[in-house]
């Protein structure tokens, strides 16, 4: 295990040093303490490496990740995990907003809850929220999964694409062209996948999906050139 | 940009204190607005009297003499105390508004920062540690202050463009974001009487909330109404004379974030700013609503109100 000190060595060396990291690394485990919300910790990574970051993260921690976990003992600040590529963040306490923005691939996972514009637009990301999520969540998904487990706020999952959106509480609105859409087979083992993946104890049949109506400009024939 | 922060003590042993942990805030929101900052401080009242905090870009000139000069005109007692370019002049309640006219006429050049019993607004151009440390923020106690660091978006980088705005007495209000109605409301608020000085549009916010409050309305109801005639995106802190209210804008674009403990609630841009807080690993930590009013006072018990959409 390394532990690196953020307070003491910065956040370039910080970050360096994590970068540095290839495949075949045998330093896989990294601890980061004195984190006091500082911006853009473990960006850029691309490496199967786990890091710890100890205490509550500022903005884009963990953004742009490939490969790598990054779980935070603590609550994380606005965009966390923003255009991650692949690997697994997971956030023991709460996220701000925009958390997995325009995410290509991997697994968030949120023990808290997450604030607004969650998973905006998630572009084949899994997110995994065990709380509520904000007002316009999955806004203008295209791909990939959010699974809400408590509450979602106004306009969920507006001018969605393709992305499943799965909600085991209420939702205070749909956005424009999201609607509630049939819990078919295939789509409780997607979900099962999920919440196993997303160290959630919550039951499949306990939710409603919601999708794109598909009804919007782009999807209109008549508006093709 | 712009950072906020805030800091309502409940805990009075944390009192001399206040003006150390907001600087501290303050110091550590300094990339989000590094042109100008400014604090208010809710501090010691003395019966009957009110303070008007003041600001010279010549204080040796203007200051000198002026406590004397006010007493002749005005009469009665007047005390004054130079803060580098600031004052706090403390005259009788009753003649504050006399006091404002008396003023202008005696030192054309000397502007006001605010009015009130307990509030003083200290503000200037240049990094918030600089300002922090030529008014000495820090050795001031309180029962509750807010605070900003300015990176202006609209209106001149001056003095009097900078935060907190004192538009009514003692009530001051911070602001991150931008208001796109500010100009057609300034012009409505002059005509009812408001006096608004700059073409800041955090001041139109601020006189908008005292406008209300002078009409009949409470704080919450006036940062209630605040959502529906304001234009834009806004996150605003106030304070008031035994209270602090935050609104957010139903967008909700701009971050906030607070902490309450049996000892305070604080308010912050990011939760960076309070790390040095004490007891902050075992305080309630969220984000704001949109659309929803949250208000502490040192008389009510704290409310959150949510607007209906």
């Amino acid at each position: 295990m390394q532990t690196f000190d953020l307070e003491a060595q910065g956040l370039r060396n910080l970050n360096a040093a994590l970068q540095a990291q290839s495949k075949e690394t045998n330093q896989t485990a990294w601890e980061v303490v004195n984190a006091k919300g500082s911006h853009a910790i473990a960006v850029g990574l691309d490496a199967p490496i786990e890091v710890t970051v100890k205490g509550s993260t500022g903005y884009y921690c963990a953004g742009m990740n490939k490969q790598a976990t990054v779980r935070i003992h603590g609550s994380a600040g606005p965009g966390v995990a923003e255009n991650m590529m692949s690997g697994t963040v997971i956030i023991d306490g709460d996220a701000s907003q925009y958390a997995g923005a325009t995410a290509n691939g991997g697994t968030l996972i949120i023990k808290g809850n997450a604030s607004s514009r969650c998973g905006i637009s998630m572009k084949g990301v899994d997110i995994i929220v065990h709380g509520n999520v904000g007002h316009m969540s999955a806004f203008m998904a295209q791909s990939g999964n959010m699974v809400v487990c408590g509450d979602a706020g106004d306009a969920l999952g507006d001018s969605i694409y393709e992305a499943r959106l799965f909600v085991r509480g209420s939702v205070k609105s749909l956005g424009a062209d999201c609607i509630e859409k049939e819990m078919r087979p295939e789509h409780l083992e997607i979900l099962k996948d999920l919440l196993e993946r997303g160290e959630c104890d919550a039951k499949p049949e306990e939710f409603k999906r919601y999708g794109s109506a598909r009804k919007l400009y782009n999807f209109d024939i008549d508006n093709a050139y | 940009m712009c950072g906020i922060v805030g800091l309502f003590l409940k805990d009075t042993s944390l009192e001399p204190n206040l003006g150390r942990m907001l600087t501290d805030m303050l110091i550590t929101m300094t990339d989000r607005g590094p042109d100008s900052a400014g604090i208010a401080i809710y501090g010691t009242e003395h019966k009957g009297k009110v303070k008007l905090t003041v600001q010279s870009d010549h204080p040796d000139r203007d200051f000198a003499g002026l406590d004397k000069d006010l007493q002749k005109a005005l009469g009665g007692d007047v005390t004054i105390r130079v803060n580098d370019t600031h004052a706090v002049i403390e005259i009788d309640t009753a003649w504050a508004a006399a006091g404002r006219t008396v003023l202008a006429e005696l030192r054309p050049d000397v502007r006001i920062m605010s009015t009130g019993e307990t509030l003083e607004i200290y503000k200037e151009v240049g990094l918030p540690k600089n300002v922090a440390a030529r008014f000495d923020v820090s050795s001031m106690s309180g029962s509750h202050g807010i605070g900003h660091t300015r990176m202006a978006t609209e209106s001149a980088v001056t003095t009097m463009g900078a935060h907190p705005f004192n538009t009514g007495r003692d009530q001051c209000l911070v602001h991150n974001g931008s208001l796109s109605n500010h100009a057609s409301l300034r012009r409505k608020l002059r005509k009812a009487g408001m006096h608004i000085e700059t073409e800041n549009d955090t001041e139109v916010g601020a006189a908008y909330v005292s406008w209300k409050m002078q009409n009949g309305s409470t704080l919450g109801e006036a940062l209630a109404s605040s959502i529906d005639d304001l234009d834009g995106f806004f996150n605003f802190v106030v304070g008031t004379k035994d209270g602090f209210g935050v609104v957010r804008d139903p967008i909700a674009c701009k971050p906030a974030v607070m902490a309450e403990t049996d000892q305070y609630v604080a308010f912050a841009s990011e939760y960076r700013a309070f790390v040095n807080l004490p007891g902050i690993d075992h305080a309630r930590v969220w984000e704001p609503e949109p659309a929803t009013v949250y208000f502490w006072s040192h008389k009510a018990a704290p409310t959150a109100t949510e607007k209906a959409a």
